[in-house]
């Protein structure tokens, strides 16, 4: 039953994403747009720009709640957000890095933002190792090399300032000016992400109740926990790459899934992502409508926006991360 | 499930915290390991429990060795509560005490009839059924308490490994968790070894006590052997008193320490 609801609020937030913005058109003119095919000014924007972009939206907002509510459960932390392990700050660098030092280069920019989040990711996870991995050392890893590689980035900036305003829009996290060929770029690795982590979630539930509860019921806790970092690296890292460093959702939309769901992550996962989906969407066609006919990346809306609604569900439904 | 342990040595890192042990526990026996703080009783239920791999030594199960049983064989016949767990926000008790069918599992991780006959059971047993879609978070300790040895049961074990289970417990609390551990035991015959904090509870719950010093069992059998005043007074260096209720089950009385002044 809850399951239908989100559902019909994603479904709901894509209408509404397609529908608004520059160009307004009814629902049956947009299916009779894209029907058609008529080669139109208004087929053109609706195929080429508008729906890659809502696409591209629901397909982040996916991967950064999967991958929050995976490391939520694997570092036993509610606080713990995709950014945690690294990807964040690795696909950041490498991002910065290919826009300004390789300006013209800028087809590389998602695969080096990518290759960039899982080698972060497997930079923690290698310094976090001593006779397998404790939880904490691996927050801790992940913050020493998020503010190492923040710094790096910073330094690329500060020595490129004037091509540092370009990069703005990455470093917030936007949809804007995003195709197909992104699309193109990122969905298999987060269709396989989100599969992997739909298959490893009965798993993840035995994680979670502490290693030594883990090895009493038989789970391979070594090997089912790399799995796990690798599906959240891998889903982050694809996100990253094609929005830039898109901060919040990865953080609440678990904890939100979580209220309306319950704990076990075999119902948990889906039902985060659809609210991740669901969230970006909305939030990215708020900021086209906003003040127009400029937009507000979705970044800047989903950290202005969501805090206050995500604390006012907090205190009013009875809950204790 | 019959448990043997041959000069099993094992520990952390360099530092060794077993050394050469030795014991066996029979099966249907409940047997409490006791003795001092640091004396390895944890990390000898971690080994025997897979937490640890040991540096030598081996441990048998109905003798077979443990190291010869894949993981999921050994968690359908062996269930350990430890003391570090980790309660999810927003769990419930009966999605715990399901956890427990985990090693059990069939296509898609999906629970059959049989298992939530088992939960059923389970529930009623440790008296949670009207607890089961309670948080966690909102039971008081000895509720928690019942609803993770439930997890443990819901395993079907043949040998049940209990770090603990009567710490921070009030003493009614105590007397549940005993009584539902020799309940557990006179219904399923399943072998129980539990470490025990209490001497006086461990004596009158136990077949045999296992009396650990320094990394080695320092001496072994019914609690009659075992709950002595010299034994007392060289394992945990404490003056004590014993004596015998009706049936014949020792308690002891601690005085003092005996620990010499200088030392201390």
């Amino acid at each position: 039953m809850a399951f239908l609801a989100l559902l019909a609020l994603c479904v709901l937030a894509f209408m509404f994403s397609v529908r608004f913005g520059e160009l307004r058109l009814g629902l049956p003119e947009i299916v009779t747009t894209l029907w058609r095919r008529d080669g139109g000014l208004d087929y053109q924007i609706l195929w080429y720009i508008r729906l890659p972009r809502v696409l591209l939206g629901a397909l982040v907002g996916a991967s950064f709640a999967v991958s929050g509510v995976i490391l939520q459960g694997v570092l036993r932390n509610p606080l713990a957000s995709p950014g945690i392990i690294g990807v964040s700050a690795g696909g950041g660098l490498a991002g910065i890095v290919v826009m300004v030092l390789l300006p013209r280069h800028g087809g590389a920019m998602v695969p080096a933002a990518f290759a960039g989040s899982l080698l972060a990711a497997l930079l923690v996870y290698v310094l976090s190792w001593k006779r397998g991995v404790s939880t904490i050392r691996l927050i801790l890893a992940g913050v020493a090399v998020s503010a190492m590689l923040g710094a790096l980035s910073s330094a690329v900036l500060l020595f490129n300032a004037e091509k540092a305003g370009g990069v703005l829009d990455f470093t917030i996290g936007s949809l804007s000016t995003r195709s197909w060929r992104h699309v193109e770029q990122v969905w298999p690795y987060m269709a396989l992400g989100l599969l992997m982590a739909q298959a490893l979630c009965g798993r993840l539930n035995i994680l979670a109740l502490g290693d030594d509860v883990a090895v009493g019921l038989g789970l391979q806790v070594e090997r089912v926990r790399v799995a796990l970092l690798a599906t959240a690296a891998l889903l982050a890292a694809a996100a990253v790459s094609a929005v830039g460093l898109l901060g919040f959702v990865g953080l609440i939309a678990p904890h939100l899934a979580r209220m309306v769901i319950g704990s076990d992550n075999r119902f948990l996962l889906p039902a985060a992502a659809l609210l991740g989906a669901t969230l970006v969407m909305a939030c990215d066609s708020v900021g086209r409508v906003v003040m127009p006919p400029s937009e507000l990346p979705v970044g800047i809306i989903m950290a202005m926006v969501g805090p206050p609604f995500f604390l006012w569900l907090l205190r009013k439904v009875s809950y204790e991360a | 499930m019959k448990l043997e342990v041959n000069k099993l040595t094992g520990g952390y890192g360099a530092e060794l915290v077993l050394d050469g042990v030795e014991f066996s526990v029979p099966s249907g026996a409940i047997v409490s390991l006791v003795g001092p703080n640091g004396c390895g009783k944890s990390t000898l239920l971690k080994l025997i429990g897979r937490v640890l791999r040991p540096r030598a030594g081996d441990i048998l199960l109905d003798g077979r060795s443990l190291s010869a049983f894949r993981g999921g064989d050994c968690a359908r016949c062996l269930a350990m509560l430890p003391q570090h767990r980790h309660e999810p926000a927003g769990l419930s008790v009966g999605e715990l005490v399901a956890y427990g069918r985990f090693p059990h599992r069939h296509a898609l991780g999906l629970l059959n009839d049989d298992d939530r006959r088992i939960v059923d059971e389970v529930l009623a047993m440790t008296r949670l059924t009207a607890l089961r879609s309670r948080h966690l978070s909102t039971l008081s300790g000895g509720e928690r308490q019942r609803a993770w040895i439930a997890m443990t049961l819901a395993q079907t074990p043949r040998l049940l490994l209990l770090d603990e289970p009567t710490s921070f417990l009030d003493i009614c609390c105590q007397f549940e968790i005993i009584e539902l551990i020799k309940e557990l035991n006179a219904r399923g015959g399943t072998t129980v070894l539990m470490v025990l904090h209490d001497l006086n509870l461990a004596a009158a719950c136990s077949d045999q006590m296992i009396m650990m010093k320094e990394r080695k069992v320092y001496c072994a059998g019914a609690p009659r052997n075992v709950l002595t005043v010299q034994n007392l007074r060289a394992v945990f260096e404490i003056d004590a008193r014993v004596n015998y209720d009706d049936a014949g089950c020792p308690y002891c009385l601690a005085m003092g320490s005996a620990r010499p002044r200088d030392r201390a």
